[in-house]
């Protein structure tokens, strides 16, 4: 053997790894239809998350209506899991190869305005949307992202398995009591069947807190507020489920999709989850419905909004900002959004959007719009966002598996938050 | 084709003149050399050599991929080297190479010993044992999740039909690194086994049966006459394993993420993190270059060490 051989592997595998951290886009490199550059025909690139795990077709009925209004506009469609849509952006805005339009979250808007990466959107009609929704989206008087959806997160119920129990239906007066009683008497593990499913993670724990009257973050935003008597009891509001009302990690919770097929496959009473999963509780043949989430001392909802960001680089800015106002505002759009009950559109016509409520199931469609009636917002903490995210889901996750208690997972993740605030 | 080529014009050159022409000689066959380099040379520059260099100049700055760089100097190597996650994952991975160097080596050399025997059908198991060294590492952890899954796994159930309880495997931070050596080794134990084999069958057979008619046993054999022929091929494993141990990512991004806790977050998960997830890619380059220092270290004193075991017959 070759002795000079394991110095040049040890180079080659570090290159290895340099490249493997380098190889995360997915996206298709952006084809700007240079084929044939004096026909007028124009391909744009659209990546999103948004359409990804069910969506899919309905996004595809919205690019050809906007490609039949369009005449020699092609729009090519990524769509990949939210879970994996940050990193690949980031990585694709740095490559260079972003999309000419791509999905922006309110939560990353400040950082990617910020940086240079979005278009200010020129020449589109902005009054055809919600004020406050477009208002997120603009930065020093200037437009740079179109709202594209809102949503919220309700609870989900399976009216038989209530029936069964002989249990009354959640509505909006329950609170954290009413649903842990009767998540319990719900709970049969013999039939497999669970009460109560509630993601342990940050995002749930940060409206836990409001629905418990506290605040994430201190007043100035320079440490947490959360260390409290009734921050913990927020924490031990969803870490006891696990295992009680509501399976533990070890029997697949966290795992994806493992609390959608628990729900539709009539196996799971109450389900905390978000207004964009109507379509795959339809398809389940369930008879099922929603309600607002309980709160303890005050009710709280999450809400979500999404928008369409057009690319700096891009060689088709009117093309790509035609396609996201298209996306986002047109009553096409809104229409395949609402009859689908995909996420709601941010658009101002309340008559296109109260039809929302005669769309079908579920019945209590009015419990989407009065959860905004009370919103928590997720805080921000800017450039560290992913680090505090990270922090409170392994301390709830050590909590919920028994290793340490709602205590010391809530006075461990302010200890660890407060110095990344301080750092 | 062109090797009688080289040698003729030398030959040449050095009976019309004396020393000039032999250097212009020596250069003419380096240009040769390099240039049966360079389909190797190219491409190991373009991807290797260049963005190695890249790295190293990113991680003189503070930069999140996509705004402009901050020059920071050895900062980011200072800040590594405080930061206890650093340590941690540095830890993980040692613990990784703890656990599986041992296990791929002694069931490698297991296979090894079996299979050089004659064995009936013993190509075919050959093959079997090699499948998982060529299949995707995403398709192995997906695999190996299922069969170390805690509630419906069937390590779990054949452990409780023997009266044991399994442990939480990936989803406890005290076993998450375990899940992962067994699943490492498993798909490796091919590649090491067919190293080995072929160091096995490079032992002449007069030396063993030389050592037989001395009387000595299976042990004794396997013990002073085996192994120590079989030391090139084992050096060989071994610095390949620590080499590609040091920078273990997919079965530990596909099997645990790093989790739960951190409990598994190895050195190159740690840069892919830091990279990709929190934005730090000047902290990520540094970590990359620490690690490349380790591996070469650790790689240099293999080198010297050989001499005291290996033995080149």
């Amino acid at each position: 053997m070759n002795r000079r051989t394991p110095a040049t592997l040890a180079v080659g595998a570090l290159a290895l790894t340099l490249a493997a951290c380098s190889s995360g886009s997915t996206s298709d490199p952006s084809d700007t239809g240079g084929a044939s550059p004096a026909a007028q025909d124009v391909t744009i690139t659209y990546t999103g998350f948004i359409a990804n795990g069910g969506n899919e077709d309905n996004l595809a009925q919205i690019v050809q209506a906007f490609e039949a209004a369009n005449p020699g506009v092609t729009v090519k469609v990524t769509t990949m899991a939210y879970a994996d849509y940050g990193t690949a952006l980031q990585t694709d805005l740095a490559a260079g190869t972003a999309s000419d339009v791509f999905d922006v979250e309110y939560a990353n808007y400040g950082a990617y305005q910020a940086e240079g990466v979005l278009a200010p959107i020129d020449g589109v009609d902005t009054s055809v949307y919600t004020p406050s929704l477009l208002d997120a989206y603009q930065t020093d008087g200037t437009q740079y992202a179109l709202p594209s959806s809102f949503s919220d997160v309700v609870l989900f119920y399976n009216k038989d398995l209530f029936d069964a129990a002989g249990l009354s239906y959640p509505d909006s007066s329950w609170t954290w009591a009413d649903e842990q009683a009767a998540a319990k008497k719900l709970t049969d593990t013999a039939a497999g069947v669970w009460g109560d499913y509630q993601p342990i993670s940050y995002y749930e724990f940060y409206k836990a807190l409001a629905q418990n009257g506290v605040p994430f973050l201190s007043d100035d935003g320079k440490s947490v507020a959360f260390d409290t008597p009734a921050g913990v009891e927020a924490a031990q509001w969803l870490i006891g489920k696990s295992g009680t009302t509501m399976p533990t990690a070890e029997q697949g919770a966290g795992t994806p999709d493992f609390d959608t097929t628990l729900f539709t496959s009539g196996k799971l009473a109450m389900w905390h989850t978000g207004i964009w999963m109507f379509g795959k509780a339809a398809d389940a043949g369930l008879n099922w419905d929603i309600a607002v989430e309980p709160g303890n001392t005050t009710q709280a909802s999450a809400m979500f909004s999404n928008a369409l960001g057009v690319s700096a680089t891009s060689k088709h800015v009117k093309e790509a900002t035609a396609f996201a106002a298209f996306l986002s505002g047109s009553q096409e759009a809104a229409k395949v959004r609402l009859d689908a009950g995909w996420e709601l559109p941010p658009i101002s016509d309340q008559s296109v959007l109260s039809s929302y409520l005669d769309k079908g199931e579920p019945a209590n469609r009015q419990a989407v719009f009065d959860s905004l009636d009370h919103v928590a917002l997720p805080p921000t903490i800017g450039e560290k966002q992913n680090q505090m995210v990270d922090i409170v889901n392994n301390q709830l996750t050590e909590a919920a598996a028994g290793r340490m208690t709602a205590a010391q997972a809530v006075s461990e993740a302010a200890k660890q938050i407060n110095a990344l605030l301080a750092g | 084709m062109t090797a009688p080529a080289v040698s003729r014009r030398p030959t040449r050159g050095a009976t019309r003149t004396g020393g000039r022409s032999r250097s212009a000689a020596r250069r003419r066959t380096g240009w040769w050399a390099l240039a049966f380099l360079l389909p190797s040379a190219l491409p190991l520059a373009a991807f290797v050599i260049v963005p190695m260099l890249g790295a190293g100049w990113i991680s003189l700055h503070e930069w999140n991929l996509i705004g402009s760089m901050h020059w920071v100097g050895l900062g980011n190597y200072a800040a590594l080297l405080r930061d206890p996650a650093t340590l941690a994952a540095f830890g993980h991975t040692l613990g990784y190479l703890a656990g599986y160097l041992p296990l791929v080596y002694g069931g490698g050399l297991g296979l090894a010993l079996a299979l050089n025997t004659a064995l009936h059908g013993r190509a075919l198991l050959r093959g079997v044992y090699f499948l998982p060294v060529v299949t995707s590492w995403i398709v192995v952890a997906l695999v190996w999740r299922w069969l170390l899954n805690p509630s419906v796994g069937i390590v779990n159930w054949t452990l409780a039909q023997l009266g044991v309880q399994g442990p939480g495997w990936w989803t406890d931070p005290a076993w998450s690194m375990a899940s992962v050596v067994l699943a490492s080794a498993w798909k490796d134990l091919g590649f090491v086994m067919v190293i080995l084999l072929a160091g096995l069958q490079a032992i002449p057979t007069e030396v063993l049966e030389a050592a037989r008619v001395d009387g000595a046993g299976w042990w004794r054999r396997l013990w002073s006459v085996v192994l120590p022929l079989l030391s090139p091929s084992t050096f060989f494993v071994v610095v390949i394993s620590l080499i590609n141990g040091f920078q273990v990512f997919d079965q530990v991004y596909a099997m645990t993420a790093g989790g739960p806790n951190g409990s598994s977050e190895v050195v190159v998960l740690r840069i892919q993190q830091l990279a990709f997830r929190y934005g730090e890619a000047g902290s990520a380059s540094a970590l990359s270059w620490l690690l490349f220092a380790v591996i070469l270290a650790i790689t240099l004193v293999q080198i010297r060490g050989q001499r005291r075991w290996v033995t080149y017959a």
